[in-house]
């Protein structure tokens, strides 16, 4: 789970990191109002969304006037925000931060970020902040330090040091950069984040007070059952809508962006699913896990799910089955189809335990259901029958106008 | 021969009392799984599907003989049961519970870290489907009768892509001397590694097949090693061509989030290692069959 920038920056400075002065705004009024609060001659408005590089998308705006201000949260207030990393969909923009603008002497990163390799916490630091790190990464890899973090013992005080060292940070700001690096690990720690990236760590101008600049947090969702705090923090308008329907009917759902609905139990069996789709010459709009016990209302359910996405065009089932049974998923399929009046072509593959016994019932039903019995036949059956579902429908519209 | 487990192996149920853990154990005795009892603290002394049941499982240890043990128990509190197993001598653990926080899954494995190797319990999942060596016993919820047993080696992270392996495999002839599922969760007991390691010691095994995923960068680790030490083929398929970057599918761990972690970049880079690749998820059991030829 995400949250947004001005949430992370709450929960970092209860851990002792020091943030600018900044408040909340939901209208360009409230904008003008927190900028008065805050005082100065130079504000940034900021666009909270759950995305990084919100700066090339016209999200992150320097206003020199109340007037701007305004101006800034106009333009971003109810609009959907398209970067690197939110998809063409992008996101809505329902909140702004007001943030006081601060002079910036020099701009480092500093992140912390499950190792899956090490099985452990890693901390990633670099003198190169502002940028994509995995450019960092690439072009310059000497310039990235990468620190192990045990956990039995946790974030040692050495290594808290080693890092502010590599940050490349005068001998007066190393105590401070240690009670920044040790707050942000433990808000890691404590609350079961998954990622914390600060980009930029920014030294102040004049001063020479490390602060935070931008700051994503990333939450593990198995964890969210005992961090009832992060959980409140969830918001919804940042995700994607069938996915936060079938996350509230205990199902899992991944949407994508082509036109063929996937019914399938298993994330690997889905995964290697829309692999065929695509080779047969489909793409996926989604797919949708119904796991191990697939009755009858949870197939119905199921299939409510695939279908709310309008631009699906076919829709494929596609069960393994091995705890459950081919017959009870048949029967789930049968009375989903008679229930819903779907309008569009369905192919339904069963295979594994009764897959003799659910074959009948699919071909008893009268249903026009179109069947396959390998994976790449499905496929096949899929992406041909999307392609004639296409076409009547253009014919059909060609008929209307 | 097989790895892991076979028909004399001891196993006992953590979570043995609930309705999942019931139902599986059963299944594993039908098949013929030597189950010896199973773990539910507080009732310990009672007798459930014909097998005693304990409190905790050093009990089991010291009165059964318990060696191998699967884990039913809920994502909240499956990592101490882990731990409780590695603690009482247990030799191989398999946790089927999906949803363990991932911060509890390092401590597991900075826990097993203080066994000396030999001593160590081997842990496969979480998030798995189990294991199973067919005709002899099965420590897992998969439907045993689609594996044929045989001289192929799968591991593999997911459940229904395994199954769909197995059966592609079966249809063709060819049967499996042990299937591993290592699970779909960013960190596990067991990589892809450690179990090609087991199947390169094992006599029966005479090819190896791993069915990954995108995410992390196990499947290339695993195929840096079949390079440098394995005198066994291997076959992989990865799944998740069309995943895009950054999206979490299914599993936990299948996200590509840095370079190296996409499917096609992990194909690449095993052809380059020498392993075949099955082009295709339908295409498993061909790929094998071809390479069981060739010996």
């Amino acid at each position: 789970m995400d949250i947004h920038e001005y949430q992370a920056k709450e929960i970092l400075a209860g851990y002792g990191v020091r943030i600018a002065d900044g408040g909340l705004a939901y209208s360009p009024e409230d904008a003008v109002q927190r900028a008065r609060e805050i005082g100065g001659d130079v504000w940034a408005v900021k666009a909270q969304i759950h995305s990084g590089a919100r700066g090339k998308a016209g999200g992150v705006k320097i206003c020199k006037s109340y007037e701007e201000v305004e101006a800034a949260a106009e333009s971003m207030l109810g609009k959907r925000l398209v970067t690197h990393q939110t998809g063409p969909a992008g996101k809505v923009c329902l909140r702004l931060y007001i943030e006081a603008g601060t002079n910036i002497a020099k701009e480092l990163y500093f992140s912390l970020l499950v190792d899956r390799a090490h099985e452990s916490i890693i901390m990633v630091g670099s003198t190169e902040g502002g940028m994509d790190i995995e450019d960092v990464a690439e072009n310059n890899p000497e310039k990235i330090k990468k620190i192990q973090i045990d956990p039995a013992v946790g974030l040692l005080g050495f290594q808290a040091r080693e890092m502010a060292f590599a940050l490349g940070l005068e001998p007066s700001q190393i105590s401070p950069a240690v009670k920044l690096i040790t707050g942000c690990y433990r808000a890691m720690r404590d609350l079961d984040a998954n990622m914390i990236e600060i980009n930029p760590l920014i030294v102040t101008g004049g001063s020479g007070k490390l602060m935070i600049m931008d700051a994503k947090m990333g939450f593990d969702d198995n964890a969210l059952f005992r961090r009832q705090k992060v959980a409140e923090l969830r918001d919804k308008t940042q995700e994607d809508k069938r996915e936060m329907a079938a996350a509230d009917r205990g199902l899992s759902y991944v949407g994508l962006d082509g036109d063929i609905g996937c019914m399938i139990n298993g994330a690997g069996l889905a995964m290697a699913t829309m692999d065929m789709i695509k080779l047969a010459g489909g793409e996926p709009a989604n797919f949708l896990d119904v796991g191990g016990g697939a009755s009858a209302e949870r197939t119905e359910k199921a299939f409510r799910l695939v279908l709310a996405d309008e631009g699906v065009k076919a829709m494929l089932v596609n069960i393994f089955a091995g705890i459950n049974r081919c017959d009870w998923i048949a029967e789930g399929v049968v009375h989903a189809v008679k229930k819903i009046d779907m309008k569009i072509p369905l192919v339904v593959r069963l295979s594994g335990t009764n897959v003799e016994e659910g074959r009948k019932i699919i071909a008893e039903s009268g249903l026009p259901i179109i069947t396959a019995t390998t994976l790449a036949e499905a496929a096949e059956k899929a992406v041909q029958a999307r392609n004639e579902q296409v076409a009547k429908e253009q014919a059909a519209e060609g008929a209307t106008t | 021969m097989a790895i892991l487990i076979n028909k004399e192996t001891r196993m006992i149920v953590q979570g043995f009392t609930g309705k999942i853990g019931s139902f599986h154990a059963q299944d594993m005795i039908n098949y013929g799984s030597n189950v010896v009892g199973g773990i539910t603290p507080g009732k310990g002394g009672q007798t459930h599907l014909d097998r005693p049941v304990f409190n905790t499982v050093a009990e089991a240890v010291a009165q059964e003989g318990a060696e191998a043990s699967i884990i039913f128990v809920p994502p909240a509190f499956a990592a101490d049961s882990i731990m409780e197993a590695a603690e009482a001598g247990i030799k191989y653990c398999v946790s089927i519970t999906d949803g363990i926080p991932t911060q509890d899954m390092m401590k597991v494995k900075q826990f097993l870290r203080k066994f000396p190797k030999q001593e160590r319990m081997v842990l496969t999942g979480p998030n798995c489907a189990g294991t199973i060596s067919p005709g002899e016993s099965m420590l897992g919820i998969m439907p045993g009768h689609i594996y044929q047993q045989g001289v192929v080696g799968v591991v593999g992270r997911s459940g229904t892509l395994g199954y769909e392996a197995a059966d592609q495999m079966k249809a063709l002839g060819i049967g499996i001397s042990t299937s591993v599922g290592i699970g779909g969760d960013p960190i596990n007991g067991s990589s892809h590694r450690d179990i090609f390691e087991k199947f390169e010691q094992d006599d029966e095994t005479k090819v190896v097949v791993m069915i990954g995923e995108i995410g992390g960068s196990q499947e290339v680790e695993a195929g840096i090693y079949a390079s440098k030490h394995m005198s066994k083929p291997v076959v992989a398929y990865i799944a998740g061509l069309t995943a895009p970057k950054g999206r979490r599918m299914g599993h936990a761990g299948a996200i590509i989030s840095s370079s190296g972690e996409s499917a096609a970049e992990k194909v690449e880079m095993l052809r380059d290692l020498g392993v075949t690749i099955a082009p295709t998820p339908s295409a498993m059991g061909e790929t094998v069959a071809r390479v069981l030829a060739k010996l």
